[in-house]
C-alpha cells in the first residue's frame, strides 16, 4: 500500500516538473528599467585543424528563437565565423544552427547537437554561444591520448563511485541488492534539471537560485528526504514482514522499471543538457586539455570521496555503518541502533547517488535511462571492490571508470563498445577473485 | 469508445502470439527459478540467441556459403538452411550463453546469478547493436528475412481471417505451431519434474548443501537447469523473431525479461502450467489497457495533454513493473503456487 502512495507521490512530484513544456521565461518585470541596453547573442564558429591552425565557418545561418519557439531574428556567419543575432530583451531563447549551410570541411562534433535551448541572456548581456566543430582533435601523440583517456577515466570512476557507495553500504547494511538505485541517479540528474532549466530563477526571486549549483543543492536535499521516505516507508516494512531478500530484490527491480518508465513517460526520450557550463572552451594543460568543469567534477568529487571516507573512519556513525554492514546481529548486541543506522545510510547514499547523477548529467547529458546504464558499471564497480565493502566500491569504481575509457584506447576497439568491457570485467571477476578485490571469501556464500 | 475493439484485444493477448512466446520464454524461466531457484534475470539474451540463431544462419550465412562465385558453394537448399538455423537457435546458441552465463556464477549465491544474467544479456544486446559487426548482425535494424520458409509451409490463405477473425492466415499458422510447441513443452516439463532429474532439481533448490551431501554433482546439475530453461526460451524468441520477421537487438533489451518474470511470478513459479496461465493473463492485462488508452486518447476521453499517443506504448512498462513490485511484495507465490513450497525465497 504505501509502495503506490509512495511511488503516486514521486510521480505527481515528476509530473509537476515537466507537465509544463520545457520553456520558462521572465515575465518582463525586470526588463522595464533596462530597456535601453542591448542585448544579443552571438559567436564564433571556429575548430583548429590537428596542426593548430584555425579554421573558420564562414556564411552559417544562425536564428534565434525566444522561449514560445518564435524566430526573433538570424545572422549569418563572417570570414572570421563571427554571428550575431539583437535580442528584444533578456530572457531565455535557443539558438539553431543550419546544419545545411555549415561548409562541409567543418561539420558538426556531435551530430544532432545543432541547436543550443533555454540560453538565459540577462538584462544587457551581449551573450555568447559555442557550437563544438570539426572532429575531435585526436592527438597523434599516443601517450598525450593515453592520459587524457586516463584523466576522463577518472573522471567517470569517481562519479560511478560516488553513485555506489550507497548501492555497496545498503547491501551492506540490510543485503538488498538494490536494483533501483540507477533510478535515484537519474532522479538527481532530472530533478536538478527541472530545478534549473525548468523553472529557472523563480524560486523565491532570490538571487542565485537559477544557478546549477544551488539546483544540486535542492536536489541532495530532496533525494536524501526520498531515500528516508523509501527506506521508511517500502524496505522497512518488507523487512518487518519478513520478506525474503530475493523477494526484496526482485521488489527493487519492478520499482526501478516502473520508476524508469515514468521519467520517459515525463521527461521524453531525448537527451537533455543544463544550462550552465554547457559547452566550455577547453583549458590547454600544457599536456592534456580539459573542460574547466571537468575538473571542478575531478576536484569536487574527490573532496566528497575523502569526506566520506574520513566519515566512515572516524566518526560514530560512520563507524556504527560500518559495523552494522560488517556484522548485523553483533552490532546489534553492541548496542548500535540499526534500524536507524540503515535509515542514515539510505539518506546519505540516496544524496550521494543524486550527486552523482547531477555530475554525470554535466558530463554526459540528462536522460531516462542514464541510471540504469549507470546502475550495470556500478555493479561491476562493487562487485570488483567487494559487494558489501564501502572502500570496495570506492576502489572498484575507479578502476572499472579507468577501465572503460582506457579500453578505447587501441584505435581499432569500437567506442560503442566501451561498456561491454566493464561488464565483461565483470563477469571475469566473477570466475577469478569472486569475493572481490577487497571482499573476504566468506561473503560469498 | 470501440469496446468490442478492446475486448478483441483482450482475448487476443489471452491466446495469442505474445501468449505463445512469452509463456515459451516463461516455461524455461521456470525450469530456472521455478525448480532450480536460478536467478536467472538474463532471459531476453536467451531469446536472442534463438532469433539471431536462426537469423544470422539464413540471413547472413546461407547467401555467402552458397554464393556460386564466393569461397563456398556449399549449395544447400533453402529449407535446409532453415532447419540448420533452427538447430542453431534452439539448441547450439542457447548452450554457449548458459555456459558463459553459468561458470562464473552458478557456484556463487544467488543475487551474483542474477547480476551477471543481467550484464551478459546487455553485453549480448549491445554487441549486435555495434555496427562494427553490421555484416553479420545487421547492427541495430537487425536481420530480416530469414521467415519465408517457415511461412511457406503455411496451410492457410495469407488474405484470410482465422479463429473467429481473429488472426490473419500467416499469424494463425505461427500461432497453432505455437501452442502445439507450447503444449509440447508443458508436457516436457512436466514429465521432467516427475523424473529423478527433476527431483535432485528441487532438492537443489530446497537445499543445495543438503543435495550436495547426497552425492549430487549440484553444479552439473544447475547447469543442465540453465541450458534446458535457456532452449525453451530460445524458442520463445525465434518464434517471436518469426512472428515480427525481423532479429533486433532492442527486441530483447532487459525489460522483456521482466515481462517473463511478471507472467511467472503472477502464475506461481514452481507450477508447470503457472507460466502458461500467467503469460495469458498479463498479456490480456497489458493489451487490454493499451487498447483501451488508446481508444480512449483517439476518442478525446482522456485529453492529448494528459496522455499522448506515445505515451500509451509507456504505461505497459510502467504497468509491467508495477504488477513485478506488487506480486513481490505481496504474493509472491503467485495465483496457483503454495507459499510453502515457493515464495521467492532465499536460496
Amino acid at each position: 500500500m504505501w509502495l503506490v502512495l509512495l511511488i503516486g507521490v514521486l510521480a505527481s512530484v515528476l509530473g509537476l516538473g515537466a507537465s509544463s513544456p520545457v520553456a520558462a521565461q521572465d515575465d518582463g518585470d525586470d526588463g522595464d528599467d533596462t530597456a535601453e541596453a542591448a542585448e544579443s547573442i552571438g559567436g564564433q564558429l571556429r575548430t583548429r585543424t590537428a596542426e593548430g591552425e584555425d579554421v573558420f565557418a564562414e556564411g552559417v545561418t544562425m536564428i534565434v528563437f525566444d522561449a514560445d519557439g518564435n524566430e526573433v531574428g538570424s545572422a549569418v556567419s563572417d570570414a572570421e565565423g563571427r554571428w550575431r543575432v539583437a535580442l528584444p530583451g533578456p530572457g531565455v531563447y535557443d539558438v539553431q544552427l543550419d546544419v545545411a549551410t555549415l561548409p562541409e570541411e567543418v561539420p558538426l562534433r556531435d551530430e544532432g547537437r545543432d541547436r543550443l535551448e533555454g540560453i538565459d541572456v540577462r538584462a544587457g548581456a551581449a551573450q555568447n554561444t559555442l557550437f563544438p566543430l570539426g572532429e575531435a582533435i585526436e592527438s597523434s601523440d599516443n601517450t598525450i591520448r593515453f592520459l587524457q583517456l586516463t584523466v576522463d577515466g577518472i573522471k567517470l570512476g569517481l562519479i560511478i563511485a560516488m553513485c555506489s557507495i550507497g548501492l555497496s553500504l545498503i547491501y551492506g547494511t540490510t543485503g538488498l541488492t538494490n536494483f533501483a538505485h540507477g533510478e535515484m541517479v537519474t532522479f538527481g540528474a532530472i530533478t536538478a534539471f527541472i530545478v534549473h532549466v525548468v523553472y529557472p530563477g523563480r524560486i523565491f526571486g532570490i538571487p542565485g537560485t537559477n544557478s546549477l549549483v544551488f539546483a544540486a543543492l535542492v536536489t541532495i536535499v530532496l533525494a536524501g528526504a526520498l531515500g528516508w521516505a523509501l527506506n521508511e516507508f517500502v524496505w522497512k516494512r518488507l523487512r518487518n514482514r519478513g520478506a525474503s531478500l530475493i523477494a526484496a530484490l526482485v521488489v527493487s527491480i519492478g520499482m526501478a522499471i516502473f520508476i524508469r518508465y515514468i521519467y520517459l513517460f515525463q521527461f521524453e526520450g531525448r537527451a537533455r543538457f543544463y544550462r550552465d557550463y554547457q559547452i566550455q572552451e577547453q583549458w590547454d594543460l600544457g599536456i592534456i586539455r580539459l573542460a574547466p568543469k571537468d575538473l571542478f567534477i575531478i576536484a569536487f568529487s574527490t573532496t566528497v570521496l575523502i569526506g566520506v571516507g574520513l566519515a566512515l573512519q572516524k566518526t560514530r556513525a560512520g563507524k556504527a555503518m560500518r559495523a552494522v554492514a560488517d556484522n548485523r546481529d553483533l552490532a546489534e548486541s553492541s548496542g548500535i541502533d540499526v534500524e536507524s543506522v540503515i535509515k542514515w545510510v539510505w539518506i546519505a547514499g540516496s544524496a550521494l547517488a543524486a550527486t552523482g547523477g547531477v555530475l554525470f548529467g554535466l558530463t554526459e547529458n540528462i536522460n531516462w535511462e542514464m541510471g540504469f546504464r549507470l546502475l550495470l558499471l556500478m555493479f561491476a564497480g562493487v562487485t570488483l571492490g567487494g559487494l558489501g565493502t564501502a572502500y570496495g566500491a570506492l576502489f572498484g569504481s575507479l578502476i572499472v571508470g579507468i577501465f572503460i575509457q582506457l579500453i578505447a584506447y587501441p584505435s581499432w576497439f569500437p567506442s560503442d563498445m566501451k561498456n561491454v568491457g566493464a561488464l565483461g570485467m565483470l563477469v571475469i571477476i566473477l570466475l577469478v577473485r569472486p569475493q572481490g578485490l577487497l571482499g573476504r571469501k566468506e561473503r560469498i556464500g | 469508445m470501440d469496446w468490442g475493439a478492446i475486448l478483441e484485444t483482450i482475448f487476443r493477448g489471452l491466446i495469442g502470439e505474445q501468449f505463445v512466446y512469452f509463456g515459451l520464454a516463461a516455461i524455461g524461466l521456470n525450469l530456472h527459478f521455478g525448480f532450480t531457484g536460478l536467478l536467472n534475470f538474463g532471459q531476453a539474451a536467451f531469446m536472442a540467441a534463438g532469433a539471431y540463431g536462426l537469423a544470422i544462419i539464413v540471413t547472413t550465412l546461407a547467401p555467402r556459403i552458397n554464393d556460386d562465385e564466393g569461397m563456398f558453394q556449399l549449395n544447400i537448399g533453402e529449407g535446409w538452411m532453415f532447419v540448420i538455423g533452427v538447430f542453431f537457435g534452439v539448441i547450439v546458441f542457447p548452450i554457449v550463453l548458459a555456459l558463459l552465463m553459468g561458470i562464473p556464477t552458478l557456484r556463487l549465491r544467488a543475487d551474483y546469478l542474477a547480476i551477471v544474467t543481467i550484464a551478459v544479456a546487455e553485453i549480448i544486446r549491445i554487441t549486435m547493436r555495434s555496427p562494427r559487426w553490421d555484416w553479420f548482425t545487421g547492427a541495430s535494424d537487425g536481420l530480416s528475412g530469414f521467415s519465408r520458409t517457415f511461412y511457406d509451409l503455411s496451410p492457410f490463405d495469407p488474405g484470410g481471417r482465422y479463429f473467429f477473425n481473429l488472426f490473419i492466415g500467416n499469424q494463425f499458422f505461427l500461432v497453432l505451431v505455437g501452442w502445439a510447441v507450447l503444449a509440447v513443452s508443458a508436457l516436457i516439463c512436466w514429465l521432467i519434474i516427475r523424473s529423478p532429474w527433476g527431483r535432485v532439481l528441487k532438492a537443489i533448490r530446497e537445499d543445495e548443501d543438503a543435495a550436495r551431501a547426497l552425492g549430487k554433482n549440484a553444479y552439473s546439475y544447475k547447469m543442465q537447469a540453465l541450458i534446458l530453461g535457456g532452449i525453451f526460451g530460445a524458442i520463445g524468441g525465434m518464434l517471436r523473431a518469426i512472428g515480427f520477421s525481423l532479429a533486433q537487438p532492442d527486441n530483447f533489451i532487459t525489460d522483456v525479461t521482466f515481462f517473463v518474470w511478471v507472467a511467472l511470478i503472477l502464475g506461481g513459479a514452481g507450477k508447470v502450467l503457472a507460466p502458461l496461465v500467467g503469460a495469458g493473463i498479463l498479456y490480456a492485462v497489458l493489451n487490454g489497457t493499451d487498447a483501451f488508452l488508446r481508444e480512449a486518447v483517439a476518442n478525446d476521453v482522456i485529453s492529448d495533454e494528459l496522455l499522448s499517443g506515445t505515451q500509451v506504448g509507456q504505461v505497459r512498462f510502467m504497468l509491467m513493473g508495477l504488477l513485478l513490485a506488487l506480486l513481490a511484495a505481496f504474493r509472491p507465490q503467485g495465483i496457483f503456487g503454495n507459499k510453502e513450497e515457493m515464495a521467492l525465497d532465499d536460496r
